[in-house]
């Protein structure tokens, strides 16, 4: 009895997570222009729409340069920072790991402004670099999360063999700890990419009005009418986001990286 | 580990970089933002430096501090209902064999990625009148026609929950893993039903993450900008709209500053509180 109740209750919470992309995905693949569910008729217009004219291939382009550059800006932050924790617990590295969540911490719309008094005051607003560097820096909690518990699950012994044998800072660093740190590098570097793509309020407030995102796409063709290729966008962005994080719990212990306590068995 | 010697410069070396990055580029925004939030506004233009405090009177007024209560309950019926309804799921995903927690895991963390935009766009479709849910219902004859759901404050609601709940489970996630699976059984030997063990013996352990998994999704919500407006009526508007809207529509900086301001000092008090009830538990322990 218990038992039924849980499975009705977890199908329920489901249903309630895919629902909308359901409608959405029903909706993308509508043949008629017109906001109609159940959908009449099937047609792959609306992503050809997508991957061909020029309207949405620009905000494509530019989302994805952006999450690329930004993602690798956000690594190369927190990977120094991981180490330095993990290397000398002195109270700085603290204070330098607990700036670099803050970021992810407090409401966005409060960075993004700062982001925007920022770039303005530099003479630098609008450029799309700008808004590379505020989401390398705004994301950086992920990747510092993940390198951190990487950095964690190293087995003092390894480090200290290869001291042993001589190796010094910088080799341990370069034939003991990267190696062993790389998936972690590899998976917050692939979250941080995921939400820099999907980011909207920061890159709005940095350069809304020059550099055209795709989130900001979505949202300025909401505000001046309809077209169902807005759905078919939410499709691919939904499926991008499963293949990443499917690939990273195929290839390494995604329960362990969101920070799951697992037995050594 | 016994460290080698190494100069202070050189232990030091790894944190220069990213001391310049967060420095320049996170503390300096939030200085100059600060900075702003006493400066004059010139009109038409951008502002000068000044001290002034004006821009924080003229947010003690009742519209504005409408929309602060207005959002302060919003953020906070959003994180209750996230909790209520994500503390169970996340502890039956901690009960779950290893392949099926990875598949919620990984459906979680789409959704979770998922765009302000996109989830505000979906919920408005499921929630209209043309395309939405109530056809689903007329079309099982649980209703006489279809009716439009959005704008309103239950879509805006939804779309709020929507957003928070993947954070909720995975904030929760860590903690309910690290449960003893022979607490509960040991409850459950003694007599207690599944539903009691749950609520006196589960959730008294956790009160303290659950207290700190409210507040992150409170400060979460707080700064949610475009759902009210795309799933909101112009009265369902948050200070995170009103603070964008001043600064990117009004251009008036300052006074965008001095709200973003206020609502850190609410965000960073809600914090401390946070980090305060964690140095409490470990204490404890």
């Amino acid at each position: 009895m218990s038992a039924l109740l849980r499975r009705l209750f977890m199908t329920v919470m489901a249903l309630f997570l895919a629902a909308p992309l359901a409608v959405v995905a029903g909706v993308s693949f509508n043949a008629r222009k017109q906001l109609l569910f159940p959908p009449e008729g099937f047609s792959f217009l609306w992503y050809e729409e997508l991957f061909t004219s020029a309207a949405w291939l620009v905000p494509v382009r530019n989302s994805l340069t952006i999450a690329l550059v930004s993602a690798l800006v956000a690594l190369s932050v927190a990977v120094p920072i991981a180490y330095f924790l993990w290397r000398w617990r002195v109270f700085y590295a603290r204070a330098l790991f607990t700036l670099g969540i803050a970021p992810f911490i407090l409401p966005p719309v409060i960075t993004a402004l700062g982001f925007l008094i920022f770039w303005a005051t530099v003479g630098l607003y609008g450029r799309m670099e700008a808004v590379m560097v505020s989401h390398g820096i705004f994301f950086v909690t992920l990747p510092l999360v993940t390198v951190s518990l990487g950095l964690e699950s190293i087995e003092p012994e390894v480090v200290e063999a290869a001291r042993t044998m001589g190796a010094d800072g910088r080799q341990v660093f370069r034939t003991v700890v990267v190696p062993l740190v790389r998936p972690y590098m590899i998976s917050g570097y692939a979250f941080a990419f995921v939400l820099s793509l999907n980011e909207y309020i920061v890159a709005y407030m940095v350069a809304g009005f020059t550099v055209e995102t795709l989130p900001i796409k979505i949202f300025n063709s909401l505000r001046y009418g309809y077209t169902p290729v807005m759905a078919s966008v939410a499709v691919v962005f939904v499926l991008l986001a499963a293949l990443v994080f499917g690939g990273i719990a195929r290839f390494g212990n995604l329960p362990k990286l969101l920070g799951a306590w697992t037995p050594e068995r | 580990m016994r460290a080698p010697r190494a100069s202070r410069a050189a232990r030091y070396a790894p944190a220069v970089y990213p001391t310049i990055m967060l420095g320049l580029f996170f503390v300096v925004p939030f200085a100059i933002m600060l900075a702003v939030s006493f400066a004059h506004r010139v009109p038409g233009g951008f502002y000068e430096p000044g001290f002034e405090l004006a821009n924080y009177a003229r947010f003690v007024s009742s519209f504005f501090l409408g929309t602060l209560g207005f959002s302060l309950f919003v953020a906070g019926l959003t994180a209750v209902i996230c909790i209520l309804v994500g503390f169970p799921v996340t502890y039956f995903i901690t009960r779950m064999p290893r392949r099926r927690q990875v598949v919620w895991m990984v459906f979680l963390l789409s959704v979770l990625s998922l765009s302000e935009v996109i989830i505000g766009f979906t919920w408005s479709i499921l929630l209209s009148r043309t395309a939405g849910l109530s056809n689903l219902l007329v079309w099982l004859d649980l209703m006489d026609k279809p009716v439009s759901w959005a704008p309103g404050f239950a879509a805006l609601m939804c779309g709020m929950c929507y957003l928070g709940f993947p954070y909720t489970v995975l904030v929760l996630f860590p903690a309910l893993s690290r449960l003893d699976p022979e607490l509960p059984e040991a409850a459950r030997t003694l007599g207690a039903s599944p539903l009691r063990t749950f609520f006196t013996v589960i959730m008294p352990i956790y009160r303290n993450a659950i207290v700190a998994t409210v507040i992150m999704i409170f400060v979460f919500s707080l700064g949610v900008y475009l759902l009210p407006q795309v799933l909101g009526r112009p009265q369902h508007w948050t200070l995170s709209v009103l603070i964008t809207d001043q600064a990117i529509f009004q251009s008036n900086l300052p006074f965008a500053a001095a709200m973003a301001v206020f609502l850190m000092m609410v965000s960073l008090a809600l914090v401390g509180v946070t980090l305060l009830l964690g140095r409490a538990e470990r204490r404890a322990a």
